[in-house]
């Protein structure tokens, strides 16, 4: 059976690969620092899962203080832009097959592996059909391209180290706040926020009401940065006693919308950094924060238009 | 009050904008230890749940392909498609893109987007050079500003498209949460609830994303005003 740990294995073998090109780039002045990063990214990738907890946040505290003290990026271009141009009218469209069987054999991937089995036993891990049918899809994408485009072999871990690069510490920050999730619940900041929201918002009436649920789901979610984390809280503080039971709220309306109004704080919060600030990176932008400002009046606007339907439906 | 800690320290940091990944640590690190725990506790129960959440990484496996494609012209193409579309404007682009986004998602197809595999190889690079084929070259900050949108395009699509689909986390997180308080719903009242919030999210990004034809214009003639001043 095919399991989560293989991926791991890809993965390990992938940030690996980008810490050795690191190590030969001596056009990078940083070129160690990016090394030892990528490097413990990839023991956790190998072996985080037989390490004990503590080494294993001992690790991810030497990744921490390598990136605050800042990495570098190689500055050697591997293809020039005229070579580009003329690969470009050599291939045409044959270049988007790689790049879009990743998607689509994700997706089948997803769907047929997940009742495949082999002398009784299931291919891949049925609880995580789809990660692995990524990452399975991703090296089906590779072998097309390879196949198709015929580089050096060097190039596609070449290139790998290039966008990782151009992305750096903020591919790890979407884990780190997942684990800052996970405290945050072991020290139970959602309890404090909910009787802060309750003990302080005004409530008095089924407008009110509905108004509090929404923005506290935006704001907690902010602050997560994952509505999943703050639907339990809010939804038990102030929709489920006040909202549905107090007011007399269609139950299924109020907590859908409940969710929805989460999803408008996802789109204007850092903290949602694989949404928010992976893009921004990947992407080269200037401002960190580019993604999320082109988001907030889409947000707000959402945000509202949640608390008026909820208003007009729940209510009947 | 104490367990707020963690959330002032993450506020501040990003406000400041220091290291994210530091501030993120050192705000898990305090929370923790205001609850309580040792250092090395908490130190072990972050790298547990670091450990944990590796397959949000798995995304980036796509780097590999994507890097190639790149190598070998594929931007350079997508611009070149789409400068065969008279119509296209990068407004345009990314309003079918949200489109495409939101319907597959609405129909489970969440995965068949996403920053690393779409926004970044196809969808950025055909707004941008939609852009690029009415206005010639762009400021940085227009280029900047499309291609935030192109991002902006993909998550706007997704979360309130993925909503719609009865088998997708949230719907079931929603139904396993009310079940725990006694109350028992069906997904498919759930997923319906989302429909409308889904339609108004089309509508106003949609709305967004054709004035920033307008805006692109704008910030264009502008920069060329700006350029060809005589200098004293």
């Amino acid at each position: 059976m095919i399991k989560l740990e293989a991926v791991y294995v890809l993965m390990g073998l992938l940030t690996g690969g980008i810490a050795v090109v690191n190590a030969r780039d001596d056009s990078n002045p940083r070129r160690w620092r990016n090394t030892l990063f990528w490097g413990v990214y990839a023991l956790l990738f190998f072996a985080g899962s037989y390490l004990g907890d503590l080494a294993n946040g001992g690790l991810v505290l030497v990744m921490v203080a390598t990136a605050a003290s800042g990495l570098g990026q190689g500055t050697r271009e591997s293809v020039s832009i005229a070579d580009r141009l003329a690969s470009a009218i050599r291939h045409r469209n044959r270049l988007f097959v790689p790049v879009l069987v990743v998607p689509v054999a994700t997706f089948l991937g997803s769907v047929l592996l997940k009742d495949f089995t082999v002398a009784g036993q299931p291919l891949v891990d049925p609880k995580q059909v789809t990660q692995i049918a990524l990452g399975l899809a991703t090296v089906l994408g590779l072998c097309t391209g390879l196949a198709m485009l015929r580089p050096p072999a060097s190039a596609p871990i070449v290139e790998a180290r290039r966008l990782m690069d151009s992305v750096g510490w903020a591919a790890v920050l979407p884990q780190s706040l997942a684990a800052l999730g996970a405290v945050f619940a072991m020290a139970g900041v959602g309890k404090v926020v909910s009787t802060l929201a309750t003990t302080y918002l005004p409530l008095g009436s089924p407008i009110a009401a509905v108004a509090a649920y929404a923005v506290g789901m935006a704001l907690f979610t902010m602050i997560m940065g994952n509505a999943f984390a703050a639907f339990p809280v809010m939804t038990a503080g102030i929709g489920l006693p006040l909202v549905v039971q107090q007011y007399g709220g269609d139950v299924v309306i109020v907590t859908a919308i409940g969710m929805l109004s989460g999803f408008c704080g996802t789109l204007m919060t850092p903290m949602a950094a694989n949404f928010n600030i992976v893009p921004a990176a990947l992407l080269d932008l200037k401002d960190r924060y580019g993604v999320i400002r082109a988001q907030v009046p889409t947000a707000l606007i959402l945000l509202a238009a949640n608390i008026v339907i909820m208003s007009l439906f729940a209510f009947p | 009050m104490l367990p707020l800690m963690g959330i002032l320290i993450v506020i501040v940091g990003f406000a400041l904008r220091l290291n994210a990944l530091l501030v993120v640590t050192v705000a898990g690190i305090a929370t923790g230890m205001a609850s309580g725990q040792s250092f090395l506790d908490v130190v072990a129960a972050f790298g547990k749940a670091f450990v944990d959440s590796r397959y949000i990484a798995i995304v980036w496996l796509a780097l590999p392909v994507i890097g190639l494609a790149e190598r070998s012209g594929l931007k350079e193409r997508s611009r070149e498609v789409i400068s065969a579309i008279r119509a296209a404007t990068a407004g345009r682009v990314l309003l079918v893109y949200l489109a495409l986004r939101q319907v597959t998602s609405a129909l489970g197809l969440v995965s068949l987007g996403g920053h690393a595999q779409m926004v970044r190889p196809l969808v950025a690079p055909m707004a941008e050079g939609a852009a690029e084929n009415t206005h010639g070259t762009l400021p940085d900050a227009t280029r900047d500003r499309i291609k935030a949108m192109a991002a902006g395009a993909d998550n706007v699509g997704m979360f309130f498209g993925e909503d719609v689909f009865v088998a997708i986390g949230s719907i079931l997180l929603i139904r396993g949460f009310l079940e725990q308080n006694g109350i028992v719903v069906e997904p498919l009242q759930l997923a319906r609830w989302a429909i409308p919030t889904a339609l108004v999210a089309f509508a106003v990004h949609g709305t967004r994303l054709l004035r920033l034809d307008r805006r692109i214009a704008r910030e264009v003639s502008e920069a060329k005003a700006t350029s060809t001043e005589p200098t004293p």
